[in-house]
């Protein structure tokens, strides 16, 4: 009989690290890869952002004509949300979600690869329309049917569709690895009320895209039939309905906009136990409600149609402002989770407190933009502008940063510089608050979106130049990011493995962690298994019986506190 | 908050070797998340076919002028495809006892049945006598029923990617999952095309 055993050095074999970041199949790496793709992305529709906001400092045209800037707003929003904001995040799932869950890897590797390396193509395919005579220039929504073929005829708005079809492609097989993940690879003991929150948003995360993200593609499948094949499902020129598209859009739209902010929600709840030594306040209930607010999500899309006059107004608009009360549990739940902890102000936890106050007013614009009377007088105004900076800027974007802090030394072995990290923090914030708050009086005013210039009488010039400033802010902001993130990886701090005292399995092993994750897990017995490993047991939810399984495995010292006498 | 602090862990337990593994194997999993997306792509195009039927006058939704729909045919290709359904089915129950010769005889009627109803739906396509171009119905009969065919000539692909593992004798009563998985997958495509012909041919 041969032998099995594997040769210990199988598989080291040398190969160029290009090739390897090239070729990997390691969630670890397809995670880091998702993130620096998803912050390159992040960059060019920053500097879109910028030009707009140059261009409204002051009335007049002074650094584009009308189809400039129509192509830089659409092409900010599109590369925003789908190539920055949703692959970020996901790109931080598939770093911490297999860790959370002390597997060895996602379900499915090589499906893992291929949903990553669909994004920069597809991402490619939407900015190579200024390469062939102007990127698509319709919006980020791509309303018809001012993006049919007849009144759209630039080769950018098919490339923006078929790109935008890879990108959603990319999304939905990366939904099916983290249910599958989810389901499939927990380690034993994690039981689903035991998994970390962050792993609970990503799976109600992944479960929207799986559900809403199809219906997109079925609607750019046809918009791209009505643009090249003479299709009449949109023109109403040949029969079609326009409005068919926005039901279509919106039906996608909404649930990503929960797409967008669930997994942020997820960062916070874990930044925010750790920061405050304080277990997450209300884990079930947090759960539940991050249940609840993906299942409304399918039955709000019309609340960004009410002008439209083609929808039924109550039925949308109270189910819109149902979506408030789960909402309101989860900032109870961090409120309460902060309430008498002892508070931790490193960068992580200034941005998660970020998250928490600007998410808070984007919320609550949300609901005054639920209610018809008070939409019908801002639809399409800047305070719809203002609204979804303060949820996803203010919301998702924060908490990425929360995220980026957090996490760097667990992908590195290093943390960022704290002083610098605040830097980032203080001029961030202030900025993003000045760039967008003022956008909230400008659509009171009446200032429509969309629009590159503006009367000099209308008296929106001093806000615009307010909100000019903060938008250079924030660009500022990132120059000590970046210095700080360049700096730490060359020569930053070495933590260790665990530098925060967390909570949950990512830190029980190695920074970074080797290709296989675990060599041991601790045994796991609530929702913060690494806590009980470093400060002892007597979790109320541990049963005597663990206790004695524990006791068999007990072999080394090292257990500071002793076990509460209740629970002997 | 530094790693000196970190007072010194306790044991921890061995990790196992292999996830353990129980329930619906993973790869399944997966293909009934793929299959629930697929729902929802085919539920966002009858959504378009029934919202361009809702705006025409009702009894007024017909083929466009000089164009008809060929009902027979129609039928014929159902059969074929709900034939091929069952064939594939006997494959499945076939590896499952181990047996690899019904597998690739199974498998190889499937597939020869599905390319057959792709065949069968261009010959339909040719002699419509309307194009996709043709107003509201034929943009929504040629989408629907188009990208239907799309999906069950990927479900073919997948047969014949069988057919060829089947050949080289990769497949026993306890290692088939790619099998199961193409079959899931071949009958979600039958029961599309079900729904989409009922409500084409049938929803006067």
């Amino acid at each position: 009989m041969a032998t099995t055993t594997l040769e210990p050095r199988a598989g080291t074999y040398r190969q160029s690290w290009v090739l390897d970041w090239l070729t990997t199949v390691d969630h670890k790496k397809i995670g880091i890869l998702y993130i620096l793709n998803s912050f390159l992305f992040f960059f060019a529709a920053g500097i879109l952002a910028l030009l707009i906001r140059a261009e409204l400092a002051v009335p007049g045209l002074q650094f584009t004509d009308y189809d400039t800037y129509n192509q830089a707003f659409t092409m900010h929003g599109t590369i925003m949300i789908f190539l920055f904001i949703v692959p970020v995040l996901a790109g931080f799932g598939n770093y911490i979600v297999p860790l959370q869950l002390g597997a060895p890897d996602m379900a499915f590797p090589r499906i893992n690869a291929l949903s990553f390396w669909l994004l920069p193509l597809g991402g490619g395919l939407i900015f190579s329309g200024y390469l062939f005579g102007g990127a698509a220039a319709e919006g980020w929504t791509m309303y018809t049917p001012l993006s049919n073929a007849p009144y759209a005829r630039n080769v950018g708005t098919d490339l923006w569709i078929i790109g935008l079809t890879l990108v959603g492609t990319a999304s939905i097989l990366g939904a099916v690895n983290f249910i599958a993940t989810i389901f499939k690879m927990r380690a034993p003991g994690m039981t689903l009320f035991r998994m970390p929150i962050f792993v609970w948003t990503i799976l109600v995360t992944a479960t929207l895209i799986l559900l809403a993200t199809p219906v997109l593609t079925a609607g750019l499948i046809a918009l791209f039939i009505d643009r090249n094949y003479g299709g009449s499902f949109f023109d109403p020129s040949v029969g079609g309905n326009p409005i068919l598209w926005q039901h279509i859009f919106w039906f996608f739209g909404h649930p990503e906009v929960y797409i967008v902010i669930l997994p942020a929600m997820g960062v916070v709840s874990e930044v925010l136990p750790v920061f405050s030594r304080k277990p997450l306040f209300g884990y079930k209930a947090f759960v539940f409600a991050t249940i609840a607010i993906g299942l409304l999500s399918f039955s709000v899309w019309a609340h960004h149609m009410f002008t439209t006059g083609a929808v039924f107004l109550p039925f949308f608009a109270f189910m819109t402002t149902l979506i408030a009360i789960p909402t309101g549990v989860k900032m109870f739940n961090w409120l309460g989770t902060l309430w008498r902890g002892k508070l931790m102000l490193t960068t992580p936890m200034l941005f998660a407190l970020g998250f928490l106050s600007m998410f808070l007013i984007g919320g609550i614009s949300g609901v005054m933009l639920g209610q018809p009377p008070f939409d019908f007088h801002v639809q399409d105004t800047y305070f719809v502008v203002a609204h979804l900076h303060y949820v996803f800027f203010g919301g998702s974007v924060f908490g990425v940063f929360a995220a980026t802090y957090y996490w760097f030394p667990k992908m590195t072995g290093r943390r960022l510089n704290e002083p610098l990290g605040k830097i980032h923090f203080w001029i961030h914030f202030i900025g993003f608050n000045l760039a967008f708050f003022p956008m909230h009086q400008l659509g009171l005013d009446g200032m429509p979106r969309r629009i590159a210039d503006y009367d000099p009488n209308a008296g929106w010039t001093l806000l615009n130049f307010v909100s000019t400033i903060g938008a250079f802010m924030i660009a500022v902001s990132i120059i000590p990011f970046l210095i700080n993130v360049v700096a730490t990886f060359i020569n930053g701090e070495r933590v260790g493995d665990d530098p925060w005292e967390a909570n949950t399995l990512e830190w029980a092993t190695s920074s970074p962690p080797p290709p296989h994750n675990f060599d041991r897990l601790p045994p796991i017995h609530s929702e913060r298994p690494l806590f009980f490993l470093t400060h002892g047991h007597g979790h109320p939810a541990e049963r005597p019986e663990d206790l004695v399984e524990e006791e068999l495995v007990d072999e080394k010292p090292g257990d500071i506190e002793e076990r509460p006498e209740d629970l002997v | 908050m530094s790693a000196q602090s970190m007072p010194a862990r306790p044991a921890e337990q061995p990790h196992p070797k292999v996830p353990h593994q129980q329930g619906m194997p993973t790869a399944l999993v997966g293909m009934l998340l793929f299959i629930a997306s697929e729902v929802m792509f085919f539920g966002g195009l009858f959504a378009t076919y029934f919202n361009a039927r809702a705006a025409v006058p009702a009894g007024t939704w017909e083929p466009p002028p000089g164009g008809h729909l060929d009902l027979p045919l129609a039928a014929v290709l159902t059969v074929i495809l709900v034939a091929s359904s069952f064939t594939m089915q006997f494959g499945v129950w076939a590896i499952r006892r181990g047996d690899t010769g019904k597998l690739k005889l199974w498998t190889g009627i499937t597939l020869a049945l599905g390319v057959l109803f792709l065949i069968g739906q261009l010959y339909d396509y040719s002699m419509l006598g309307f194009g996709i171009a043709d107003g509201p119905f034929g943009t929504t009969f040629y989408t629907l029923t188009g990208f239907h065919g799309a999906h069950v000539f990927g479900g073919a692909v997948g047969l014949a990617i069988i057919l060829a593992r089947a050949m080289r004798g990769q497949f026993s009563a306890r290692n088939h999952v790619a099998v199961e998985a193409v079959s899931m997958y071949w009958h979600f495509v039958d029961v599309v095309w079900i729904a989409v012909f009922t409500t084409i041919y049938f929803l006067r």
